[in-house]
């Protein structure tokens, strides 16, 4: 009866019922939109990453990281490479030779990253191939050629055929340099990529630098992403002495990005309902201090104290509760239909989005549990929003308000 | 009051006072008033405005609460009841009827009579007859699907009859329950009322100012400045008009 009562009592204002169904719809369309959007942006700059920059597990010499010494290879990689991709966990695996140093054209010279490559398994791994906007890719055949970014050769003036020469140590210390043709121009949504990497082939590298034909570093991409802990343990046992990491500890700004997302969302929606509660608790305030001598009638008819405080909460829940899960189905929708069409931004601000490693086209989605979290949110948020209203109710003297009748 | 609570006292007052002392002077509205009801008394409290006739029934329902004397209802004590445990009491022992605003406008007239039954847990076949036979008994068989704002000012004041006795109490009070209807519309009401007294044995208390209503009165209670000054028990005969 209660409840029958609370529905029709909410349909007594229409309109100021209405407005705050709508205020809560739209806080909720909005907060689980662009809740989606971060999610949609930062899944996407984590798939980037890891299938086009750090793959979910990276092989080095323990030493390797501290000052990127040429000397501190994996001895035997070879094999290691060989040993591990027979693993039916593994989908593709990559080793590179790295070295840092200078990039020279004729008139400019900066700093960059140089990494020999297995064209073939390097393209399988980090989909090297697709980027390149310019002349062509690698072919192991290749001797003394090189894949460059964009903004490196706009800010090295120069062009596909171009000679550049590349500075760096080898595995003694001693600085070799050799001369490259560019053959390959590549883009990246990474801005920084595209003005830091180099890529030759293995052997140019190796040669240069005394390696000896291993590598510094091996690339896994596995099947399966949540395989990733049990398989980084798996490698840790069999090569101690090695250092095997996983993406999250590659890319650590990634993995934060994906664990702090709970929190934003329950900080984001705590904000969302508190201004909207204070909405609610003002509309029902107002619908009860309309209602005084109606309800000063109810008490002096024998509705107790309970049962006014709930149908008057009631009310509240009701109108909040209707709001929330309809706001929430509209955010459904458009996500959904967003999440497969893509939101392009590129109009408002695509350079601002590629200066971070994210594309311009976004891609929302939310998963499942997120709408019931934000549920249970707005379900504890109706019941406090309840209180106050439902309070001022029962504080009323059924005789002073059935005086002013 | 012991010698008094024989089963057919209904209300029972001693030395029952409300004084409120918000203003400068304190005012008596109730000053010291001794009051008997019997079971089926159909009785009317007169007095000029100001009297109060309010207060007293106010009192007298459990609304408000005394500042000096007991209220004894059905040989229950007033004043040891909690605040809600008062509501309780009120929904199984007293009926009202106020001047305006007695009925919840989201509900029709059925519902309105059904709220109290609800309130009570009673069984819903019992709700159903019940309503049935009040909608009868006030002459609404043809309103029950109505809301109070597609019903007359008369036709409301019924389904508030209809109401107040739907929770069968032990009496019903009524405050000025025609002030707001005309004196044929009013006349109406009363003799409903006086026949819901006969037929089901109703107890009956009413303030009015209202002459025609004071006449169908079969005990008039004067109030003046609080305390009552004429206690006249009429004629039966003469109440049937
Ligand atoms: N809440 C209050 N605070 C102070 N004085 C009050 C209050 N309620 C009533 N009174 C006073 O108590 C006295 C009795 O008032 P009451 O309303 O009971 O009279 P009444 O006989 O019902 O009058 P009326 O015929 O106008 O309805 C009046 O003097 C009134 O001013
Ligand atoms: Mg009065």
């Amino acid at each position: 009866m209660l409840f029958a009562i609370a529905w029709k009592n909410i349909w007594r204002n229409k309109v100021r019922s209405l407005v705050v169904i709508i205020a809560v719809m739209l806080g909720m369309w909005a907060g689980a939109f662009i809740l989606a959007y971060i999610y949609g942006m930062i899944d996407q700059r984590l798939q980037d990453a890891i299938g086009s920059e750090v793959s979910h597990l990276q092989i080095h010499h323990p030493e390797y990281e501290k000052d990127n010494d040429p000397k501190y290879f994996i001895t035997n990689s070879g094999e290691i490479i060989h040993d591990i991709n027979n693993d039916p966990a593994v989908k593709d695996i990559s080793g590179r030779v790295l070295a840092f140093g200078m990039v020279a054209s004729p008139g400019k010279s900066f700093g960059g990253k140089f990494i020999g490559i297995d064209p073939a398994s390097e393209d399988s791994v980090t989909q090297l191939s697709h980027n390149v906007t310019e002349g062509e890719y690698l072919s192991p055949e290749d001797k003394n050629k090189v894949i460059i970014g964009k903004k490196l050769a706009e800010k090295l003036k120069v062009k596909l055929r171009s000679k550049i020469v590349l500075t760096f140590q080898d595995i003694d210390g001693n600085i070799v340099a050799g001369a490259f043709r560019i053959i390959g121009i590549f883009q990246s949504y990474n801005s920084t990529l595209e003005e830091s990497n180099l890529y030759v082939n293995q052997k140019d590298l190796s040669q240069l630098q005394n390696t000896n034909d291993n590598v510094h570093e091996i690339a896994i991409l596995l099947k399966d992403a949540d395989n990733v802990p049990l398989f980084q343990e798996k490698l840790t046992s069999k090569y101690p002495d090695l250092l095997t990491q996983g993406w999250k500890e590659l890319a650590p700004e990634l993995g934060f990005m994906i664990d702090s997302l709970d929190q934003y969302m329950i900080i984001f929606f705590v904000i969302i309902l508190l201004a909207l509660s204070f909405g609610i608790v003002n509309t029902m305030l107002m619908a009860v201090l309309e209602r005084v001598r109606e309800i000063g009638m109810l008490m002096a008819i024998g509705m107790n104290k309970w049962k006014l405080f709930g149908m008057i909460s009631l009310e509240t829940i009701f109108m909040v509760m209707i709001a929330a899960p309809l706001g929430l189905l509209f955010a459904f929708i458009t996500i959904e239909y967003l999440g497969t069409n893509g939101l392009d931004m590129s109009g408002i601000y695509k350079e601002g989005y590629s200066a971070f490693g994210f594309k311009s086209v976004i891609y929302p989605q939310l998963e499942t549990r997120y709408y019931f979290n934000i549920m249970i949110l707005v379900a504890a948020t109706a019941v406090l929003a309840s209180i106050y209203p439902a309070i001022t109710a029962l504080r009323l003297d059924p005789v002073k308000a059935i005086r002013k009748i | 009051m012991k010698d008094d609570n024989h089963k057919n006292c209904v209300i029972h007052t001693e030395e029952l006072s409300k004084i409120y002392d918000e203003g400068a002077v304190p005012v008596k509205a109730v000053n010291n008033v001794h009051l008997h009801i019997e079971k089926g008394e159909f009785t009317a409290l007169v007095g000029p405005s100001g009297s109060g006739k309010t207060t007293l029934l106010n009192l007298l329902g459990g609304l408000d609460t005394p500042t000096s004397g007991k209220v004894w209802i059905h040989g229950k004590d007033l004043s040891t009841l909690s605040k809600n445990k008062l509501i309780d009491f009120r929904l199984h022992n007293i009926g009202f009827v106020f001047q305006a605003y007695n009925l919840i406008p989201v509900l029709t007239a059925r519902e309105n009579i059904e709220f109290v039954m609800l309130l009570q847990k009673e069984s819903k076949k019992e709700r159903k007859d019940r309503i049935e036979q009040l909608l009868k008994e006030t002459g609404l068989e043809d309103q029950g699907d109505k809301k109070p704002s597609e019903l007359s000012g008369g036709q409301q004041q019924r389904v508030a009859v209809a109401r107040a006795l739907a929770s069968k109490p032990q009496f019903v009070l009524a405050d000025e329950p025609t002030a707001n209807l005309d004196s044929k519309t009013a006349g109406n009401l009363l003799d409903m009322m006086a026949k819901l007294n006969k037929d089901e044995g109703m107890t009956f208390i009413f303030s009015t100012h209202d002459q025609r209503v004071i006449d169908r009165a079969r005990r008039v209670i004067t109030l003046v400045d609080g305390a009552i000054s004429n206690d006249e028990v009429r004629d039966t005969n003469k109440v049937t008009t």
